[in-house]
């Protein structure tokens, strides 16, 4: 490792993801700063930071990249695996390319930007984190999510938001099939401030009033016998 | 879980090269499969009337000129025979269900692997990396190629159970998933006669897609086809003599990543297979979309 001032770099064409993510969870000292070299499509790269540090992967990422955040800001210059930000509880997460599935799976907290498409399980179980898609998501993204917002600025595949509790779902494109319980329902002045704010955050300037809302109709919050099984 | 990998040259020039390009793709999957691995790769056809069939010994010794000998004077007809330790390729002027029979007969050790006027195909038990120095993957050369490395789930570590599967003549596939349905498949496939060689989910989907182009189907067809008649998980990479196609199942639940240039198209289970291409950096990457069909030719 090469310590300059605040900043420092791991190469990891020739050095250990273990060594980096050891780094990552010790005592940062004064270091505020940490590029991420050759990554390579490496698996769970910056996973479990608790540190208001910046963390730049220089290139493409593996499954899990900044799984379980807490605090850091962490920028991926190129595409991002499965399970990107999953479970993260604070902090920012940007893809500057696509991700694969399950971006930002149950998140608590933070945001996590992708500038690209989403895979499919974008947000599943989503739990109060945010996210914003610059392009399309995949199907079944938000499935059983309960708090936090989706935002995709681009189209939705089929059975967006199935099963979902009390997460927002907003979209600027097409969808192409709601899964079950989720509902289109009016945007609120509250919305278009959420939006707006999110898409701020994202360094985005699409109009807020694009958007439109999708959220539970919450008929499947008690056990209904008269359904049949049939929702 | 399982390692796929996938490369097609686009120029003639670098056919030459297609084993050395492949090779870091192959060791990239080794996590993703440790227990065997095994790769078709595609040449230059031999003779319409030809057909050449990969063999495989196991642990036991064979005289494979004597074989070739053999085989040439007991089907009347020319044999060519190259070897690389225990795998050889046997080319000949008869049919390959000929060869075949003739060898379950006289030397029932022997596995076919593979059998056409393109495919070559080797697989075995071991790291990849230890398959690919046993046969020498770094020159490989071909117009295209299927890999795979395997972490068995629901079968037995065994050359049979390895892939890339064959069926027919110049078609292959390697999966990555799990079918829920192969012995559904298998009692519909069985009684049209076509015969299965262990029990490896992937064999069904193999033969079927197999099945469905010899019943007139080109294989687009016969993929869509699939979709219906299979359930389960898969990304299925596969190889035919001219093209390479790639799918995965609704879901999605395997992954797949797509490097295009002018010079290649690439496919790995993940972007860490690609990393040491020429030039990946301007490649375009992407992620192939559910129940899509991905094919590219030679």
């Amino acid at each position: 490792m090469n310590a300059v001032a605040e900043a420092i770099a791991f190469d990891l064409a020739s050095q250990k993801l273990r060594e980096l993510n050891q780094f990552l969870h010790g005592d940062l000292g004064m270091v505020k700063q940490v590029r991420v070299l050759n990554p390579d499509g490496a698996h769970s790269i910056a996973v479990g930071v608790n540190a208001p540090v910046t963390i730049n992967i220089a290139g493409h990422a593996g499954y899990y990249a900044a799984g379980m955040n807490q605090l850091a800001d962490v920028d991926i210059a190129g595409n991002a695996g499965p399970g990107v930000a999953e479970n993260m509880m604070s902090g920012r997460v940007h893809v500057h390319g696509f991700a694969s599935v399950s971006a930002g799976a149950s998140a608590q907290g933070g945001l996590l930007i992708v500038d690209g498409d989403a895979g499919l399980r974008c947000g599943i179980s989503l739990k109060g984190g945010d996210i914003v898609v610059g392009g399309d998501v995949g199907a079944f993204s938000a499935f059983m999510a309960q708090a936090g917002n989706l935002v995709v600025c681009g189209d939705a595949a089929e059975n967006l938001g199935d099963s979902l509790y009390e997460a927002v779902i907003y979209v600027r494109g097409k969808v192409k099939s709601l899964g079950a319980d989720a509902q289109f329902e009016p945007m609120t002045d509250a919305d278009h401030v959420t939006v707006a704010g999110l898409l701020k955050q994202a360094g985005l300037t699409h109009d807020p009033k694009e958007f439109k809302r999708i959220a539970s109709a919450r008929s499947l919050y008690h056990w209904n016998a008269d359904a049949n099984q049939e929702y | 879980m399982c390692g796929i990998v996938g490369l097609l040259v686009k120029r003639p020039a670098l056919r030459e090269r297609l084993g050395e390009l492949m090779l870091p793709m192959l060791i990239g999957m080794t996590e993703r499969g440790p227990d065997s691995s095994g790769m078709a790769v595609f040449t230059e056809p031999v003779a319409a009337e030809k057909r050449k069939l990969s063999l495989y010994a196991g642990a036991q010794a064979i005289d494979w000129e004597a074989l070739r000998a053999t085989v040439a004077a007991a089907l009347n007809t020319q044999a060519e025979i190259s070897v690389k330790k225990n795998h050889a390729t046997l080319t000949t002027g008869a049919a390959p269900n000929a060869v075949k029979a003739w060898l379950k007969a006289h030397q029932p050790g022997i596995t076919v692997l593979s059998a056409g006027r393109a495919i070559d195909l080797y697989k075995d038990l071991g790291l990849p990396i230890e398959v690919a120095q046993r046969y020498d993957f770094a020159h490989l050369t071909g117009t295209h190629l299927v890999g795979h490395t395997r972490m068995a789930t629901e079968s037995a570590v065994t050359v049979e159970n390895a892939h890339p599967y064959t069926a027919g003549e110049d078609w292959c596939l390697v999966h990555n998933g799990s079918l829920s349905n192969p012995y559904q498949l298998r009692r519909e496939l069985e009684p049209l006669g076509i015969e299965f060689d262990g029990d490896c989910d992937t064999e069904a989907a193999c033969r079927y897609l197999e099945w469905r182009m010899r019943e007139g189907d080109d294989l687009e067809t016969a993929i869509e086809h699939g979709f219906t008649a299979f359930d389960g998980f898969y990304t299925f990479l596969m190889g035919t003599r001219d093209k390479l196609a790639l799918v995965r199942d609704p879901f999605a639940c395997k992954p797949a990543i797509v490097a295009e240039t002018d010079d290649y198209v690439a496919i790995a289970s993940e972007f860490r297979s690609l990393a040491h291409l020429p030039d990946v950096k301007h490649a375009t990457l992407f992620e192939p979309k559910p129940e899509h069909i991905y094919s590219w030719s030679i």
